[in-house]
């Protein structure tokens, strides 16, 4: 019998990265996918338990361990089959997954050492995908549902019903499909042509995508419900919220969504090549301490800025991917913790010259265990900037609500949904994702695009049989 | 793709488009504009419908080239194509009933009021319009205007045509005169929007200006189009484009403007190199 082999399990294996200072002057992937060597070390370290918690922390329910051991048997095609039966979107969500919080986190492995990288392993495992393999289509079955945006909700939705026999029409304000994955997330973390073959993909289950359709304004969700047996809403949160303090309607004053949206879906980096410019700046605060603070800062670092991040709560409270703060940290993004805008100030020419801040200190935790930011009084600064860009959170746009007579919101905006149906306050009509919960995750829209999905089939059939 | 059937030159620098967008077409209202890109790189600019034809499903935009993105669109030949043309967006134009309105249009403003006039004649209003422009080559749709008007002025900037001087003289001369003047809807450049503000305020005139601040997707995503109107930041594309000109804040909005001046040049410069290289009418069919 031969010598077992000795796994060790404490540290997991990191793929080969672009160094920093090499980086912040391309907007090429930061992080390489695992090469077959790696993924094989790397699933090796995963110790297959029999109650694997890390599937409870996913929100579709991957059978990771079965995945993971098929990585570790070579059976990468598999793998990916394994994936794909629960998550259409692999190569998205292995990229840009919270996984520390939700199947890394509750990985066995982080009780002791690293958890094993999931996530990781997801994407070197979506690169294995057998080419043009698709699921049988069955034959339509003569009805059809409208889905509105093309964001990993809208995708999802409408491809989960092809592949029951529905004919699917997307209807996308934009011009390029994908929502914020392609509009949002830069390049360098997910690139676009694997949005784009996701598209493409969803695509070949014969779903129908039409550009340029902003729903409320082309046609009406009151329009869609004569032609469409039911429509589904994934229309995302997309509207900037801005701070409210002075001089943030300066010039050189942008919300993440102007910013990321000329760099990413319109290729500002690629100016004068492509039509539509950015400011080339110098010295760029960026306000928030999420995923788009991050996006953005580290955006504005590759188009040749000192980027200072302003965030009201300590690098511990920040919401943004841990790796993506590391990696904001690497390429020499100067963080202001425990600090919060006040104001910004302009020069004689209504351009941004500064921005004024005040620092904070954490409160005791209160009931909720949460930490409150309070100002401390007088201790304002100004740190000279020419730009500003504003990363605190985007809300649901009302423009559905307001031309949809009787479509409810949640109060903060969302659309009120049946917790079990998904069904809006209109009859027919469901919602998912971004819309309804407020902005959250890929794999929470996609997870609850899936459910709606199923949702709306019970409901067309039993319509029929009424 | 939306076809282009047909391009007129109304007047120099000024060039009227008929595109193929039926969803567009069928839904469009007074006052609404469109996002268009020419081509693949192209940028997201706003154009207002200057016309439509629900049966024919076409719209028609009157576009003064400027820059590479207007220079690019005005350069397309007939026959060819935009690659994306997005909209109605914004919102229709608030129409009064049997008033007295003064639709003004200043150089290319003249084709967005146009159908705001004309919706305005068919709502039972008198309508007194104003058009002006640089000079009388500039000028056009005088003869569209005056169909659905009841009186027509016409002023340039060197007396080549109607008066010499600006719109603000005509306004100013019936305000004078003493009418009743219910409602005045001005759509030009920003400085001529202020200079009419200025005018019609001490009067307590009811006055609309179209803001046209920088754009980009048109749909209330980017907050680009920021305008503080009485003190409140508003988006142009989905709470406008038509705004109470009282309570428009116009220096900030001249200055947001200039945002890209410099980008703009360039991209400019290399467009006119582009071209003088390159025949046109390339992407004819
Ligand atoms: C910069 C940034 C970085 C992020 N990073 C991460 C990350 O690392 N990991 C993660 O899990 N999540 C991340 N998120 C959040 C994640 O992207 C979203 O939660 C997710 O995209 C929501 O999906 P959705 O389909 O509900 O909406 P969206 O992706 O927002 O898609 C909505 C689509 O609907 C279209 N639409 C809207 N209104 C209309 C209309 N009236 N008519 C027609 N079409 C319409 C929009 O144009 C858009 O294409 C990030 C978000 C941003 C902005
Ligand atoms: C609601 C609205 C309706 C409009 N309707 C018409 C119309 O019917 N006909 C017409 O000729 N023009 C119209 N415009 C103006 C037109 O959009 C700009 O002239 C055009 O975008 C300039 O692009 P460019 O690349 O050719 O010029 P550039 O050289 O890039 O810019 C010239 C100037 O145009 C403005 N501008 C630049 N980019 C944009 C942008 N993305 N959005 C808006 N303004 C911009 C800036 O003030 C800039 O200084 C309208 C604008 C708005 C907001
Ligand atoms: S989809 Fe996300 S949460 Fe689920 S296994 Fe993959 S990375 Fe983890
Ligand atoms: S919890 Fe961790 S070690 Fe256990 S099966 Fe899941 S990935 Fe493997
Ligand atoms: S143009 Fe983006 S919000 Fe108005
Ligand atoms: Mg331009």
């Amino acid at each position: 019998m031969p010598d077992k082999e000795i796994i060790d399990r404490r540290h997991r294996i990191d793929p080969k990265e672009q160094e920093p200072a090499e980086r912040i002057k391309n907007f090429d992937e930061v992080a390489s996918t695992y090469t077959e060597e790696e993924a094989l070390a790397e699933a090796k370290r995963c110790l297959k338990c029999k109650t694997p918690m890390c599937i409870e922390g996913c929100p579709v329910g991957i059978d990771i361990r079965q995945f993971i051991d098929e990585i570790k048997q070579g059976k990468f095609e598999d793998a990916a089959r394994t994936i794909k039966a629960k998550n259409s979107l692999p190569a998205i969500c292995g990229r840009v997954c919270p996984q520390e919080s939700q199947c890394e986190k509750l990985c066995i492995l982080s009780m002791k050492w690293t958890p094993v990288a999931i996530g990781r392993l997801e994407r070197f495992a979506a690169e294995h995908e057998k080419q043009g393999e698709k699921p049988v289509i069955p034959e339509w079955n003569g009805k059809k549902v409208a889905v509105i945006g093309s964001g990993p909700a809208g995708l999802t939705a409408a491809g989960e019903l092809a592949k029951m026999g529905y004919k699917v029409v997307i209807f996308e304000a934009l011009h390029t499909a994908g929502g914020v994955l392609t509009y949002g997330i830069p390049e360098f973390r997910l690139p676009k042509d694997i949005v784009a073959k996701e598209v493409d993909y969803v695509k070949s289950l014969g779903v129908e995508i039409r550009l340029n359709q902003i729903v409320g304004k082309t046609i009406t969700i009151d329009e869609m419900l004569k032609e469409y047996d039911a429509v589904f809403i994934g229309s995302g949160a997309g509207l900037p919220v801005f701070m409210g303090i002075p001089g943030e309607n300066l010039c050189g004053v942008y919300s993440a969504n102007e910013y990321l949206t000329r760099v990413n879906l319109m290729r500002a980096y690629q100016f004068p090549e492509h039509d539509t410019p950015i400011k080339k700046s110098n010295k760029v605060a960026v306000v928030g301490g999420g995923n788009v603070a991050m996006d953005a800062a580290r955006t504005a670092r590759r188009l040749g800025a000192h980027v200072y991040l302003i965030y009201r709560r300590g690098e511990e409270e920040m919401p943004a991917r841990r790796e993506e703060v590391i990696h904001a940290r690497e390429e020499g993004i100067e963080f202001k913790l425990l600090t919060n805008p006040t104001k910004v100030v302009g020069d004689e020419k209504g351009w941004v010259k500064g921005i004024e801040v005040i620092t904070m200190q954490l409160t005791e935790p209160d009931a909720s265990g949460r930490r409150k930011p309070v100002p401390v009084k007088g201790s304002e600064t100004v740190i000279d900037v020419d730009t500003v860009i504003i990363a605190i959170g985007t809300s649901p746009n009302p423009l559905l609500v307001k031309t949809t007579p009787g479509l409810k919101t949640n109060g903060h905006g969302g659309l009120e949904v049946d917790g079990y149906s998904f069904m809006t306050s209109r009859e027919g009509v469901f919602a998912g994702g971004d819309a309804v919960s407020g902005s959250a995750t890929v794999i929470s829209a996609m997870g609850q695009a899936k459910e709606a999905a199923e949702a709306i089939d019970e409901y067309i059939k039993a319509k029929c049989k009424r | 793709m939306y076809n282009i059937v047909s391009k007129t030159e109304l007047a120099t620098f000024t060039t009227q488009l008929v595109v193929e967008a039926p969803d567009v077409a069928r839904k469009a209202q007074a006052g609404q504009f469109v996002v268009v890109r020419a081509g693949e790189k192209g940028e997201r600019i706003p154009l207002t419908i200057a016309d439509y034809d629900r049966e024919k499903g076409t719209i028609t935009m009157v576009i003064q080239p400027v820059g590479s993105s207007t220079g690019k669109i005005c350069s397309l030949c007939e026959g060819s194509n935009l690659h994306d043309v997005a909209g109605p967006l914004g919102n229709a134009s608030e129409i009064i009933e049997n008033g007295l309105v003064v639709c003004i249009g200043g150089g290319i403003g003249i084709a967005p009021i146009y159908p705001i006039a004309r919706e305005f004649k068919a709502r039972g209003n008198k309508v007194i319009s104003i058009i002006g422009a640089r000079s009388a080559e500039y000028l056009f749709w005088e003869d569209k205007l005056r169909a659905v008007s009841d009186e027509l002025h016409v002023a340039t900037d060197d007396g080549s045509k109607g008066i010499k001087g600006f719109v603000t003289q005509p306004l100013a001369d019936l305000i004078s005169s003493g009418i009743k003047i219910d409602r005045v809807i001005a759509i030009g450049p920003l400085i001529m929007m202020k200079n009419i503000a200025n005018a019609t305020r001490p009067h307590g005139i009811k006055t609309i200006v179209s803001l046209n601040p920088i754009m980009v997707d048109g749909t209330g995503m980017c907050g680009s189009c920021r305008v503080s109107v009485g003190g409140q930041t508003k988006f142009s594309c989905v709470d406008g484009p038509e705004f109470d000109a009282h309570l428009v804040d116009f220096d900030g909005l001249m200055a947001r403007g200039r945002m890209y001046g410099e980008e703009e040049k360039v991209s400019t410069e290399r467009y006119q190199h582009e071209k003088n290289g390159v025949p046109l009418c390339l992407t004819r069919r």
